[in-house]
């Protein structure tokens, strides 16, 4: 089961400067833990306490996964996962 | 340094006057590694604040897949501080997310939507720590 993760340029320190990345996973859960074993200290930048971080969307094949799940989103093998920070700021 | 041609600055002043009081944000794209703001996007701010903005995520997915496509990268990130000075703020700057961009500040604190000039500064934002940088205004990108 492959399912391919976009990695944005702020993110491909861990990744040895890979735009994009292979990983497993049934759930964006089990995927996330699959990234950080292979790409270790990416989870703290995605998830804080338990939750997918405010400030970092995550697609799943275009799909924001707040609207399908969150961390228990499900994937398949062929699957696109997308990961962006937000564009954000306030005075 | 940014430089940045005169079409393009003036679309971002008018954008900033435009969505006074509230924030205005977007992008310049520009080919990867070039350096150079050529493409000028205009976003919707999703949180419609005079104090926060931030890109819908949705138009933020397209954006990028739109770049991505295009070899493109965001050269400018901009957005404007309607009562407060073109400067990153503490939000800012824990947010920032584009080592590679130039952040673009647009104070329409003195004026609104009404003529007269604006505070445009530029910054580079990395691991927390600002830069200002120098903005030279041409007349078209040599």
């Amino acid at each position: 089961m492959a399912i391919e993760v976009k990695i944005p340029t702020i993110l491909r320190t861990y990744t040895a400067g890979e735009k994009a990345v292979s990983a497993e996973g049934k759930t964006l859960s089990a995927l996330i833990d699959d990234l950080e074993a292979n790409h270790s200290g990416i989870k703290e930048r995605l998830i804080d306490n338990g939750d997918l971080r405010r400030f970092v969307n995550v697609y799943i094949n275009d799909e924001d996964v707040r609207f399908i799940g969150g961390l228990d989103a499900e994937l398949k093998d062929g699957d696109q996962v997308v990961v962006l920070p937000a564009v954000a700021g306030g005075c | 340094m940014l430089t940045i041609d005169q079409a393009t600055y003036d679309a971002i002043v008018a954008h900033a006057k435009r969505d006074h009081p509230d924030e205005a944000c977007g992008i310049v794209a520009g080919p990867e590694g070039s350096d150079r703001p050529e493409r000028f996007i205009e976003m919707i701010n999703a949180a419609g604040s005079p104090t926060f903005y931030e890109f819908d995520s949705t138009d933020l997915l397209q954006l990028y897949k739109e770049m991505d496509a295009n070899d493109e990268e965001p050269v400018i990130v901009y957005h404007s501080h309607t009562a407060t000075e073109a400067y990153p703020s503490r939000t800012d700057i824990g947010l920032a997310m584009e080592p590679n961009a130039h952040y673009v500040l647009v104070s329409t604190r003195e004026h609104g939507n009404d003529d007269g000039p604006v505070e445009f500064r530029s910054f580079r934002i990395v691991d927390g720590n600002v830069t200002e940088e120098e903005i030279s205004i041409v007349p078209t990108l040599s």
